[in-house]
C-alpha cells in the first residue's frame, strides 16, 4: 500500500514520477516525496501507532515505501531523556536529550535515513548501495548493506577518525578515501552516480532517504506524550535534519496528532564550518560554502545542500542559530557526559554548547520544554576529547599504593 | 585545444546526449553564453529569470567552485576542465 503520489520540486513544484530521481530537470531545485495526506489520515491513528513494535516503521505511512519495510527493522525509537541534572546545571525548567547515541545498528542517526534508503533501493531493484559520507552514514550504509545482502561502496574524506573509519571496514564494504574534503567528495560521487547504476543513499535516493529523519521529530513529539516541545536545538551539516524535524511535526499537527506547532527551531554549527548559522546570523538569501575547519567532522560540510531551507524553517519557527568553538565542544561532550552519563561525538558538542549558549545569552527561555538533538556517538571521535579528560591513575597492585593516592580526594 | 564542460544528466537532452562537450570563451559567462549558441536552450537552465546563476547549480573550474574564484566571472582558459553539477546532494 503506497500512501506517495510521486515526487515534486521543491522550487518550481514541476511533479515527477516516483523513480530514482533527485534533482528537478528544468531548475535543479531538489525533489521531494508528495504523499497524499488525506489517504494517510484515514489510515494512521495515534492509537494505531501505539499498538506497533519501538522502532522507527511504526510510521511507515509517512514514509516514502510502496512495500513492506525490509531494512532497519530495530532501528529508532530512541530514548527521549528528561536531563534533570544537566536542567540544574543550566539552569531551566525543563530539558529533553533525544538520544540517537544508542541507536541501532550504528549508533547514530544515519541508521533512520538508511532503513528507508535501502528499503527503497530494494524496491527499485538495485543491487548495489554507496555513499558519500563525513562518517555515520559510511558505518550505517556499511553495516545494513552487510544485513541485506547488498554490494556497497562508501566514499569518505580521507581525513577521517579512526573510530569512523574503523566502524565501516568491519562490515567489509568497498572503503575508498578521497584525498580531499567531504565536499570534494560529495562533488565526486555525484559525477560517479550519474555514471554507475548504484542507489547512492544521499544523491539517486536523496527524496527518499532524507525523509526517514522524519522520525526523529515523530518520536519526540510522541514520546512527549503527544506534543511538541517549545524549542529544539539542532545540528547542521547538510542542513536536512531540521528541515525534517520540522516537517515531522508539522504532518503530526496536520493529522492532528499534537496541537498546533508552536517550537522554535535553532541551527548549530562549528565555528569552523558555519556556512548556515552564518546564513542566519547575516540576514542572507544565499549560503556562502565555506572551507570546514573543525573538529566536528560530521558537520564540516561546506557546501550544504538544504542549506536554504534549513535557514527558512529556523526563519520560520522563529528560532535563531549559534555556533561554538573547537574548545566549546569538547566542554560541551564533557558537560553532557558528566550530568547525564551520555557520551557524544563532537557533533553533539556542537548541538549541546550551542544550546547552552543560547540559554545563556537568554535567546532560549528557562521556563519552556527544550529538547537537545544529540545524533552519535563519543566513542567513534575518541581523539577529540583524549587529551582533554585526564588520566587513569596508575598504581601498583597494593593497598597502600591505592590509599596514597586517594588521600585529600 | 578548447575547455572540455562535463554537462550533467537532465542537460544531455539539449546536448545531443553528449555528457562532455568542447567549448570557448574567457569567463564562465562567456563560456554559457557560446554553449547557448551550440546548444539553444541551456542557458536559461543556468540563469533564473533575474538573469541569476540558478542556485542550485554547482559550477566547478578544475574542480573549484567559482563561488571560491569569481563566481561567473571567473576566468577560464584552453585546457580547463569544466564540470557543471545540479544540487550537490549529501550530507
Amino acid at each position: 500500500m503506497s500512501y506517495v503520489k510521486g515526487l515534486k520540486c521543491r522550487e518550481c513544484s514541476r511533479p515527477y514520477p516516483k523513480h530514482a530521481l533527485y534533482v528537478c530537470e528544468y531548475c535543479f531545485g531538489p525533489l521531494e516525496v508528495d504523499y497524499d495526506y488525506e489517504k494517510i489520515k484515514h489510515a494512521l491513528t495515534v492509537k494505531e501507532i501505539e499498538s506497533r513494535p519501538h522502532n522507527l516503521w511504526r510510521y511507515r505511512e509517512l514514509l516514502p515505501i510502496d512495500g513492506k519495510p525490509t531494512d532497519g527493522l530495530d532501528s529508532g525509537f530512541t530514548p527521549l531523556i528528561r536531563a534533570r541534572n544537566l536542567a540544574k546545571v543550566l539552569g531551566v525548567k525543563e530539558l529533553y536529550i533525544k538520544d540517537d547515541s544508542v541507536s541501532h545498528p550504528t549508533l547514530s542517526f544515519k541508521d533512520r535515513v538508511v532503513a528507508v534508503a535501502l528499503s527503497k533501493a530494494k524496491e527499485f531493484g538495485f543491487d548495489t548501495v554507496s555513499c558519500a559520507s563525513t562518517g555515520n552514514l559510511a558505518n550505517s550504509v556499511a553495516a545494513q548493506a552487510a544485513i541485506a545482502g547488498l554490494k556497497c561502496y562508501i566514499f569518505i574524506p580521507a581525513d577521517l577518525e579512526m573510530g569512523k573509519v574503523v566502524a565501516t571496514l568491519v562490515y567489509h564494504p568497498i572503503l575508498v578515501a578521497v584525498e580531499g574534503n567531504y565536499d570534494q567528495v560529495n562533488r565526486l560521487c555525484s559525477e560517479i552516480a550519474t555514471k554507475y547504476k548504484w542507489a547512492f543513499v544521499n544523491i539517486n535516493i536523496r527524496p527518499y532517504y532524507a525523509e526517514g529523519s522524519k522520525t526523529y521529530g515523530y518520536e519526540i513529539a510522541e514520546q512527549l506524550g503527544w506534543r511538541a516541545p517549545r524549542h529544539v536545538i539542532v545540528p547542521c551539516a547538510g542542513g536536512s535534519l531540521i528541515t525534517k524535524i520540522w516537517k515531522g511535526l508539522n504532518e503530526f499537527h496536520k493529522l492532528r496528532f499534537i496541537d498546533k506547532v508552536e517550537t522554535k527551531m535553532y541551527a548549530a554549527q562549528a565555528s569552523g564550518c558555519a556556512p548556515i548559522v552564518t546564513a542566519i546570523k547575516e540576514n542572507s538569501e544565499i549560503i556562502k560554502p565555506v572551507k570546514p575547519h573543525t573538529i566536528a567532522k560530521s558537520l564540516a560540510i561546506g557546501n550544504p545542500a538544504d542549506g536554504i531551507y534549513a535557514v527558512g524553517v529556523v526563519k520560520e519557527s522563529g528560532g535563531c542559530a549559534e555556533d561554538v568553538s573547537d574548545e566549546e565542544i569538547v566542554e560541551a561532550i564533557k558537560l553532557l557526559a558528566s550530568t547525564e552519563g551520555i557520551f557524544t561525538e563532537t557533533a553533539g558538542g556542537v548541538t549541546m554548547g550551542v544550546a547552552k549558549k543560547l540559554i545563556e545569552q537568554g535567546k532560549i527561555p528557562r521556563d519552556e520544554s527544550i529538547v537537545v538533538c544529540i545524533t552519535g556517538n563519543g566513542l567513534k571521535t575518541q581523539e577529540a576529547v583524549y587529551e582533554k579528560i585526564g588520566k587513569p591513575i596508575k598504581i601498583k597492585p597494593n593497598l597502600s599504593a591505592f590509599e596514597e593516592h586517594i588521600k585529600g580526594r | 585545444m578548447a575547455i572540455n564542460v562535463r554537462i550533467p544528466t537532465p542537460l544531455q537532452k539539449l546536448t545531443k546526449n553528449n555528457a562532455e562537450v568542447e567549448c570557448t570563451g574567457s569567463t564562465i559567462r562567456e563560456l554559457i553564453d557560446n554553449l547557448e549558441k551550440e546548444y539553444p536552450g541551456l542557458k536559461e537552465r543556468f540563469y533564473d529569470e533575474g538573469g541569476r546563476l540558478r542556485r542550485f547549480i554547482n559550477i566547478y573550474v578544475n574542480e573549484e567552485d567559482i563561488r571560491f574564484l569569481q563566481k561567473d566571472n571567473t576566468p577560464v582558459k584552453d585546457g580547463d576542465e569544466v564540470s557543471i553539477i545540479p544540487a550537490i546532494a549529501g550530507g
